[in-house]
């Protein structure tokens, strides 16, 4: 569903075009605000509505297919872990309003950095482990699995 | 013009495009290359970009050893028979061994994964199917790939690879430019993983004028993966193995949780069960080795995905359309309803705000099903896709050679889209196939096989010319008309895409023709498509924004010719409901239980075609699936 974007509530600040992955929220010269410059390339993602500070991004259904009247809003929260999503319908009957955690971590504290971590031995190398394998695998002391201890053949032509 | 020529050099590993599979490598490949130079290149920025930039609901790929569920062959015997037997299954059960440490890596990181509260394992939509709060997916998998990177560059749009002038057939980076500021970007390198995306909107999608960007598939996934590639005369396998997906109606929201999780099931215009009808005839066409309902119903082997296809496609050419999910049973339990929704905006947000806008409430109506136009990619229910090396220990040595998930590019790598033969990898296992090909790409820089790699200016001056070609062509012709966008001189990239869609769509099986073509119309598509080709040197860009719509325009092209070549190659009907060829309506396992394999020279554009052998895993015993996945 296109975005757009509200006259008033739209500062410049490029945080839509900077994320979008399609490439179509541009800011418009004379105006100095940010607008969807290729509806048709839009893919509803709402990663500019959920990145705009000031709520200024909303969607508008497809004319091709989509009645006017309707409405879908989100908040993402990255300090407090969630997404809010407030669905309107079009004839006013539905009104729903859903919450989602989007982490269960504090925000960006938890990837590790593999700069820092000991370096793998030789035998690892050589062998058809990766980082954290073969523990992660199973959470346990278990290997990984091979055509050997699985019992397995890889045989050529017509088998079902 | 004044754009600036920026050259990255002594780089290891690129990465070029970082969805799932890209992201994949950046991380792991800092663990095995701690020295290394690690650079990613993406179009857009890796926050928010690829096929899960919208987030995921469910993790589709994850085999639960740990708590007993599944084991990597179950999941290769699954692949095996959803793809009517084409899949590499030593690439397959190479990922399935490893998927299950990437999704645990996944929760470590923040991922919310849902738990089943009385068992304590993942929460299951299906046999292969795992629960997740999944907006954040890909912020997530990014700030560990950011992490791993000396260096990324957002919003740099890679249009070709660079090959050595020492030793013939070896990567030695990518070039590519700016979107924001024009700057032409050169990065030098000794080994290159693509982890760029598949292809959308390469046939006339169903939606027509503003809708255009609603298709299945993101419409930035532009087939960069297989252009790159195919350009740089790498090898090719499964192209016309394209995917058709049964879909909610315009908005395409996933079913899969509906199917699975919510228990909701299909009928016909007149509240009939409809698939069961169409069987008896479609296992003439395809033998009971791949469709045998009785046997499907007492084993829990699933009926392939493109035979679903093809009752819905048929039922509905009978004039019982439209199918409807049946979904007013389910939706009664308002935690169910909740689900239904939550599902829809964690991954396919137009789904919701489409049965907003038309009121469209599940829990009092019964929501309409379509079938897409195809998709050409490698990581859902099917494996298009370079044709890559296995891993040592399990790979026969037809799909052996040397270094996993290499092409046949010495130095280039393949991982998620871009690896072929590799169908249910999903979003997890394309992450994992990015490690597997960051350690293999590694491995290669140290046995010192990227020695001595040349690269002249006049190569990366000739490349530069051509990249700014569209811009230059606008420049000199646009002013010899007064306005608008016809000029005898030259096409814009939205003119080409749409000639492009509807030669695809008419002469190579998309939904315009209810998916059917055959050789006469394939050739006929391809002396069009080659016209097309030349068409395409005549692309003009008024802008950068523009000049990345020419080059995405590129990319499908190369894929779609791809697409054309294989169709023609496999004279059978392997997959009802994905495609038809009309001159050959069955399946024929006697000629054809093979892999297609395709090269085009990049000299003289000429495509060369072969037929691989296909190997089978053998020697285990089905175990029993979970009864209850809940």
């Amino acid at each position: 569903m296109p975005t757009f974007v509200y006259m008033t509530r739209c500062d410049g600040c490029g945080e839509c075009v900077d994320i979008c992955p399609s490439d179509i929220m541009h800011i418009d010269k004379k105006l100095r605000r940010a607008y969807n410059i290729e509806p048709n390339m839009c893919w509803e993602c709402y990663s500019c509505v959920k990145a705009c500070p000031h709520q200024a991004i909303d969607v508008r259904g497809y004319a091709d297919f989509a009645p006017l009247g309707h409405s879908v809003r989100v908040i993402r929260d990255e300090e407090k872990g969630t997404i809010a999503w407030r669905i309107k319908f079009r004839n006013g009957k539905k009104d729903m309003e859903l919450l989602a955690p989007i982490t269960t971590k504090p925000w960006g504290s938890a990837t590790p950095k593999l700069a820092d971590v000991p370096a793998p031995s030789k035998e690892m190398r050589d062998s058809q482990l990766l980082f954290n394998e073969p523990k992660y695998i199973r959470m346990d002391d278990g290997g990984l699995h091979t055509l050997q201890s699985n019992g397995l053949e890889i045989k050529k032509g017509v088998q079902y | 013009m004044s754009y600036q020529t920026i050259i990255e050099d002594n780089i290891d590993i690129l990465v070029a495009g970082a969805g799932l599979g890209g992201t994949g490598a950046a991380f792991e490949a800092r663990y095995w290359g701690q020295n290394k130079k690690i650079v990613i290149a993406e179009k857009a920025n890796i926050m928010r970009s690829g096929a899960v930039a919208q987030g995921l609901y469910a993790i589709n790929c994850y085999m639960g050893t740990r708590f007993g569920e599944n084991n990597p062959e179950d999941h290769v015997r699954y692949a095996r028979i959803d793809l009517m037997g084409m899949v590499r299954e030593d690439l397959a059960f190479d990922m399935a061994r490893h998927v299950d440490s990437t999704v645990h890596n996944f929760e470590e990181w923040g991922l919310p994964i849902m738990r089943n509260e009385k068992k304590g394992s993942y929460l299951r939509e299906g046999r292969w199917q795992i629960m997740i709060h999944g907006e954040s997916y890909k912020p997530i998998v990014a700030e560990a790939a950011k992490k791993s990177a000396d260096k990324v560059f957002n919003r740099v749009c890679l249009t070709h690879l660079l090959m050595d002038e020492s030793k013939e057939n070896r990567v030695a980076g990518a070039v590519g430019f700016n979107v924001r500021t024009g700057n032409y970007h050169v990065f030098k390198s000794k080994t290159v993983i693509c982890g760029a995306g598949g292809a959308s909107n390469i046939f006339k999608p169903r939606s027509v004028g503003e809708g255009a960007g609603r298709v299945w598939y993101a419409p930035w996934s532009s087939g960069s993966a297989y252009g790159l590639m195919i350009e740089a005369g790498a090898k090719m396998t499964q192209m016309e193995n394209r995917i058709v997906l049964a879909r909610f109606k315009d908005g395409y929201g996933p079913v899969g949780a509906y199917f699975l999780h919510l228990k909701t099931y299909t009928q016909n215009a007149y509240g009939e069960e409809y698939e069961s009808k169409w069987f008896p005839e479609l296992q003439k066409m395809v033998g009971k080795e791949y469709l045998d309902p009785e046997v499907s119903h007492r084993t829990h082997r699933p009926i392939p995905t493109c035979l679903r296809n093809h009752a819905i496609i048929s039922e509905v050419n009978a004039g019982r359309g439209p199918i409807h999910m049946v979904t007013m049973e389910a939706f009664q339990d308002p935690h169910l309803e909740e689900i239904g929704w939550h599902n829809f905006l964690g991954m396919t947000v137009g789904q919701a705000v489409l049965w907003a806008a038309n009121d469209v409430d599940p829990k009092y109506e019964n929501p309409e099903l379509t079938t897409s136009e195809p998709y050409v990619m490698g990581s859902h229910a099917t494996g298009c896709g370079a044709w890559v090396s296995g891993p040592e220990d399990l790979s026969p040595p037809e799909y052996f050679w040397g270094y996993n998930r290499m092409t046949t590019v010495e130095g280039l790598f393949g991982a998620g889209d871009a690896a072929g033969g590799t169908p249910h990898a999903f979003s997890s296992g394309s992450f994992t196939e990015g490690r597997l090909a960051a350690k293999a790409a590694c491995k290669y820089i140290d046995d010192g096989k990227a020695e001595g790699i040349r690269v002249s200016d006049a190569q990366i001056a000739r490349r530069r010319e051509q990249i700014y070609k569209p811009l230059e062509t606008y420049r000199v012709y646009s002013n010899e008309v007064v306005a608008g966008s016809v000029n005898p001189n030259f096409i814009n990239p939205r003119q080409g895409l749409d000639r492009l869609q509807k030669l695809m769509d008419e002469y190579c099986g998309g939904f315009g023709v209810n998916y059917m073509t055959n050789d006469k119309l394939l050739n006929i598509g391809l002396k069009k498509i080659a016209i097309l080709g030349e068409d395409l040197e005549k692309v003009a860009a008024s802008d950068i924004h523009e000049l990345l719509r020419a080059w995405e325009l590129k990319h499908r092209f190369l894929t779609s010719e791809s697409v054309f070549q294989h169709t023609l190659f496999r004279k059978e009907t392997r997959w009802p409901g994905y495609y038809y060829r009309g001159d050959a309506m069955k399946l024929d396992d006697k000629n054809w239980h093979v892999l297609t394999v395709s090269r085009r020279d990049p000299k003289t554009g000429e495509y060369t075609m072969e037929k691989a052998p296909l190997y089978h895993l053998v020697g285990d015993v089905e175990k029993a699936p979970p009864e209850d996945h809940h």
